[in-house]
């Protein structure tokens, strides 16, 4: 009998179940609020911060520009529209220039990759041409397509593209080449024969290492479009910030800056939603570490 | 048991050369004979790297002999034998597939239509006791769960051969000890035969009708003890049966010597070496 209350008032000071589900749910939630609390707050400081020392002409406001100058311009480029036309135009055009370069790349890089690390004798060979285009700095090759492809829509794509291309390629290849052999010999043995292999084990096995490079690569497909524009266009933010740039107009580049850091935010935004979608079956722990 | 003299796997005179990463031509297998008959159970114990694996990539053709011949179905092997299925030492599903499309794999590499695989599959997952797991993907299973699928994926393919390179060895003892029963019902109900390499001598002698005990490398076939423990057998008790105590007792002192070759080697390789 003595026993049982002994038991019983043990049992009272160690918190049931629903108290520490509820003190970890808490818990998290005071993380996620700290986390915010402190992003906010060192935007509005960085922000603050600098608005204060133009206004105090520690820095000067003609080469820095301020926050509130610069949200103005971005104001009037959305309502007005910009010296050259409206803001959404010349954004459509980047973003057509980086969307068709990126997409273009990405799948002539993943394609590459596939080839070349199922074929040992096509990597040998080629290996060494790869290496060779991969060292040239992709931006000097603006002044060339511009010469071979115009000022248009052309010349930009296809420096977006080269940047796109060798990111992606040299992970899928790498991803290709780390293809567990077990899992290779055990879609083998279990019946699947070349096409089916690739698609089935290969392809998903280079999956990780490919979303990895296309979440980097659409940020190169922006800076090709935008370089191709300021070498030579007549449409695109990279013509806003050239012109801003002819004019001394620091507040006109840092806004085409705020759009461009917008949009790519956007396009990381809908990438981790793809990622997340197709990479349901990866423990979340890995997850996690991946996307930090 | 069929009565049909043909036997299901032949490796005869086989030897098996290699060169290594450094250049150098290696012997791993030299003149091994072995035959195994349907519907045969046969184990493969040896000391440690002596070359257990190399008999089993011989026979999916993985591996290509260098002297002697290999035989499937009384035909020389050119290709994956279509009747044959493996379960491997490590982890195999595939990670990006839920355990219900991981038993389907085989049936729609071989064309089946996925209606059919998919029904095919409940029911393996059913006789592998893993109903109601079919939409979880195989990092959210435990160990001894996750070798099951393994078994369903493989059973799936009704294969008639059926080899297993040490499939249990990374479980605990109590859960190794339940996957062989669950083997042995999987493996009466099936008629295929079965070549099980594994360095644990108990495992060995649980499960088989005939255990081949190699010598350290290169491997050949230093004896060959049929077991004589009648079927239906619980693996899990058979382990206090008389005979297998004996039995496990005058294999261990054939095995005992290859063991301690192998050791004293490696031993000198690695003293060289440094």
């Amino acid at each position: 009998m003595s026993n049982m209350q002994i038991t019983q008032a043990a049992l009272s000071s160690v918190p049931t179940d629903a108290e520490v589900e509820a003190a970890a749910a808490s818990a998290k939630k005071r993380h996620v609020q700290l986390v915010y609390f402190w992003r906010i707050a060192i935007l509005v400081l960085l922000l603050g911060g600098w608005e204060f020392a133009a206004r105090m002409q520690w820095i000067d406001e003609f080469f820095f520009s301020k926050p509130t100058d610069i949200a103005a311009r971005l104001w009037t480029w959305i309502t007005e529209g910009t010296s050259e036309g409206p803001l959404w135009y010349h954004l459509w055009v980047t973003m057509e220039e980086a969307l068709l370069g990126f997409f273009t790349g990405s799948i002539a890089g993943v394609i590459a990759g596939i080839a070349l690390g199922r074929d040992r004798m096509l990597a040998d060979i080629f290996s060494v041409y790869i290496k060779v285009f991969n060292s040239v700095p992709r931006v000097v090759l603006a002044p060339i397509f511009i010469m071979l492809f115009g000022l248009g829509l052309a010349s930009k794509v296809a420096l977006a593209f080269v940047m796109v291309f060798f990111v992606v390629f040299s992970n899928a290849f790498q991803g290709v080449r780390e293809a567990d052999r077990n899992l290779l010999a055990n879609a083998r043995i279990l019946g699947a024969r070349g096409w089916q292999l690739t698609r089935t084990v290969v392809v998903p096995s280079a999956m990780s290492w490919i979303f990895a490079s296309l979440h980097v690569s659409f940020g190169f497909a922006i800076v090709g479009a935008i370089v191709g524009e300021f070498v030579g266009a007549r449409h695109g933010i990279g013509l806003l910030i050239n012109i801003a740039k002819g004019t001394f107009d620091a507040g006109g580049m840092y806004a085409a800056i705020v759009v461009i850091m917008v949009v790519a935010l956007v396009a990381e935004y809908v990438m981790t939603l793809i990622e997340d979608r197709l990479a349901r079956w990866r423990p979340p722990a890995l997850h996690d570490i991946e996307n930090s | 048991m069929s009565q049909r003299a043909q036997p299901a796997i032949e490796l005869i005179n086989v030897t098996r050369r290699f060169v290594s990463p450094d250049g150098k031509s290696m012997t791993a297998m030299k003149d091994f004979n072995m035959t195994v008959m349907p519907g045969e159970f046969v184990a493969v114990v040896g000391p440690t790297g002596c070359g257990k694996s190399t008999t089993l990539n011989l026979v999916t053709g993985l591996v290509k002999p260098s002297a002697g011949q290999v035989r499937v179905m009384g035909n020389p092997v050119q290709d994956i034998h279509p009747s044959i299925g493996f379960a491997f030492q490590t982890d195999a599903l595939f990670p990006w597939k839920s355990v219900i499309d991981n038993v389907m794999a085989g049936p729609l590499y071989r064309g089946i239509g996925t209606e059919k695989a998919r029904d095919m599959a409940h029911k393996w997952l059913g006789r592998v006791n893993l109903s109601g797991h079919e939409e979880k993907y195989p990092h959210q299973l435990s160990g001894g769960m996750r070798k099951r699928v393994s078994l369903a994926q493989t059973f799936i393919n009704e294969p008639k051969i059926l080899l297993m390179d040490e499939p249990f060895s990374a479980l605990d003892v109590q859960t190794r000890v339940l996957m062989h029963d669950e083997l042995l019902q999987l493996w009466a109900d099936s008629g295929a035969c079965v070549v099980f390499v594994t360095h644990d001598l108990e495992e060995a002698i649980a499960l088989a009708d005939k255990v081949y005990v190699l010598t350290s490398s290169p491997a050949t076939v230093k004896s060959v003890y049929p077991v004589d423990i009648p079927r239906p057998r619980v693996a899990s008790e058979i382990r206090f049966d008389e005979r297998f105590l004996k039995i496990s007792k005058t294999i261990w002192e054939d095995l005992r010597t290859e063991v301690l070759r192998g050791a004293s080697r490696d031993e000198a390789r690695v003293t060289e070496a440094a």
